[in-house]
């Protein structure tokens, strides 16, 4: 028998609906729920971790991510208007460092920060102690990242804002401070935001530095707790908590992206 | 900077510019007096915006001097963004800055370039913008005028600057129709007020109404320049009558540069074999 076209297409729907539900239903049958919720749901061991947690954890993961995000967008912002200068030896700079930067991973350049910059200095320290290092060190890899968004802003800014602002006196540079930094802003406000996602989850790599109990963030923080307890509630506490920060951020993103489709 | 009533507004002496291998201005000798309202008409690709853009170094001629008001912009060591203050420029795409509003578009350049306090420089901007018809507008975006609106406000821009001379680059070509008269009016308004202006335009009769002096271009070179009515109304050279009828008949022209097309027009009877490809 032949189906017409609308009945082929209900089929075709019903199937795809009934292929959805088999596959959940099969893992949801199959898992051992008790076992499951003795490894990763113990209530206790949540109630323990409050609120250490957000009071500690949390908020240092929080100052982590903003001092990287802080660091990487002065310095990627420098490395921008670097790469677009007049001054060759600039633009030779500034490409040879984000292309080295984007291609070691964070973890490894956060290690050489916090061993190699006091082996180095040895009479000095990195103002703000762990925090300091954490920013820099991340803030390093990001500002290499940032750098090519903000360039890629800088460029989207049409000539004309340029040529207007100089037509009216301003120099090359208050021209880029007032007309053209704050429109290439508004441009890669995504981007950055996307950045600074990916800098909270980064933010776990401080580990590496030996943190103690009053720097310790939200990875480190429910690592040791399992391993006090030998449980794995812990992780599913240290993941909620990263989603508490990164959802809200992700929704902004979205906002953003929504009103600049509107206004252009 | 000084103004001796000998020198004109602008003076331009064997002007050359090239992009790469392309000549697009071929020696241009050109002057402006002070009050004085030229337009410049030509067919597009005839170096007319070009020359503009010289006259305040958005670009940068391959060779020839150019004085404005007695300053020599080819100098190497001239204090261009001090020159520049006293030049104002309209474009062709209004270029207003998008993420200030309409006011401060206005003072921004007062404040940060002439040191203006804030209270002067929007005495200063609302004072322009009612000269241009638009002092209800002083708190919205650009985005929320029309492209009428917004080429007087750049306008308006340009003249909170107390200019010396203004250029406009096609002020109206990106406007609809019905938009034009607008910007006409108040270009006019400022010819009247005495304003040095030197018009890239294409509207004929702005040029035949308003300007002292019309300049034809055509391929790199100034080709004929006198009052309007010698130019536009009894033009000596062939290469400017023949623009002119495309210009003021376009539909009629039209139809020549259809392959097997072989009349001529009417206003144009010898046009040279060599000029038609460039229809």
């Amino acid at each position: 028998m032949k189906l017409r076209r609308r009945q082929r297409e209900r089929l075709s729907l019903w199937l795809q609906y009934l292929a959805f539900v088999a596959v959940i239903a099969v893992v949801v049958l199959a898992a051992d729920w008790g076992r499951l919720r003795e490894a990763f749901f113990r209530v206790d061991i949540i109630e323990s971790m409050f609120p250490t947690v957000i009071t500690v954890a949390l908020r240092n993961t929080i100052l982590y991510t903003l001092g990287a995000f802080a660091f990487g967008l002065v310095f990627g912002t420098i490395l921008a208007l670097m790469r677009l200068s007049r001054v060759a030896p600039y633009r030779w700079v500034a490409t040879a460092y984000i292309e080295l930067f984007r291609g070691l991973p964070a973890l490894l350049v956060l290690f050489l920060v916090g061993y190699g910059i006091p082996i180095a200095f040895p009479e000095r320290e990195i103002p703000g102690g762990v925090f300091g290092s954490i920013a820099i060190g991340l803030g390093l890899t990001a500002a290499a990242y940032m750098a090519e968004t903000i360039r890629a802003g800088i460029q989207a800014v049409p000539k004309g804002q340029m040529e207007a602002a100089r037509t009216l006196g301003m120099s090359h540079f208050t021209a880029m401070r007032t007309i053209v930094i704050p429109q290439a802003f508004r441009i890669v406000i995504p981007p950055l935001t996307n950045e600074l996602i990916l800098l909270t989850k980064d933010s776990s790599l401080a580990y590496v530095l030996g943190v103690t109990a009053q720097t310790i963030e939200v990875t480190k923080f429910g690592r040791d707790t399992l391993n006090d307890r030998v449980n794995a509630t812990p992780l599913l506490v240290a993941g909620l908590t990263y989603l508490v920060i990164t959802l809200p951020l992700s929704q902004v993103v979205r906002r953003l992206e929504l009103r600049y489709a509107k206004a252009r | 900077m000084t103004t001796s009533p000998s020198q004109p507004a602008v003076e331009i002496r064997d002007l050359h510019k090239s992009f790469g291998p392309l000549e697009v201005l071929k020696g241009i000798d050109f002057e402006v007096g002070h009050g004085e309202v030229v337009c410049v008409i030509g067919p597009s690709g005839s170096g007319k915006s070009t020359l503009l853009r010289c006259v305040n170094l958005l670009e940068e001629p391959t060779a020839g001097r150019i004085w404005v008001n007695g300053t020599e912009m080819t100098d190497p060591d001239v204090e261009i963004d001090a020159v520049r203050r006293g030049i104002g420029m309209v474009f062709q795409s209004f270029n207003l800055f998008p993420h200030l509003t309409v006011l401060d578009n206005l003072t921004i350049a007062q404040r940060r370039v002439l040191r203006r306090g804030r209270a002067e420089a929007e005495r200063v901007a609302r004072a322009n913008l009612d000269r241009v018809g638009l002092s209800d507008k002083a708190a919205a975006f650009p985005a929320q005028l029309s492209g009428g609106q917004q080429q007087r406000v750049a306008i308006a821009r340009s003249l909170s600057m107390d200019p010396e001379l203004m250029l406009f680059d096609e002020p109206t070509s990106a406007l609809d129709p019905e938009l034009v008269g607008d910007v006409l009016t108040v270009m006019r308004k400022l010819a009247e007020d005495g304003m040095t202006m030197m018009v890239v335009t294409h509207e004929m009769a702005f040029a035949r109404d308003v300007a002292d002096r019309v300049v034809f271009m055509d391929g790199g070179v100034v080709v004929e320049q006198g009052p309007p009515d010698e130019v536009l109304g009894a033009p000596r050279h062939e290469r400017t009558r023949s623009f002119l009828s495309r210009v003021l008949d376009p539909t009629h022209v039209a139809q020549l540069g259809r392959p097997g097309e072989t009349a001529e027009p009417p206003e144009a009877p010898g046009l040279p074999a060599d000029d038609r490809h460039q229809l």
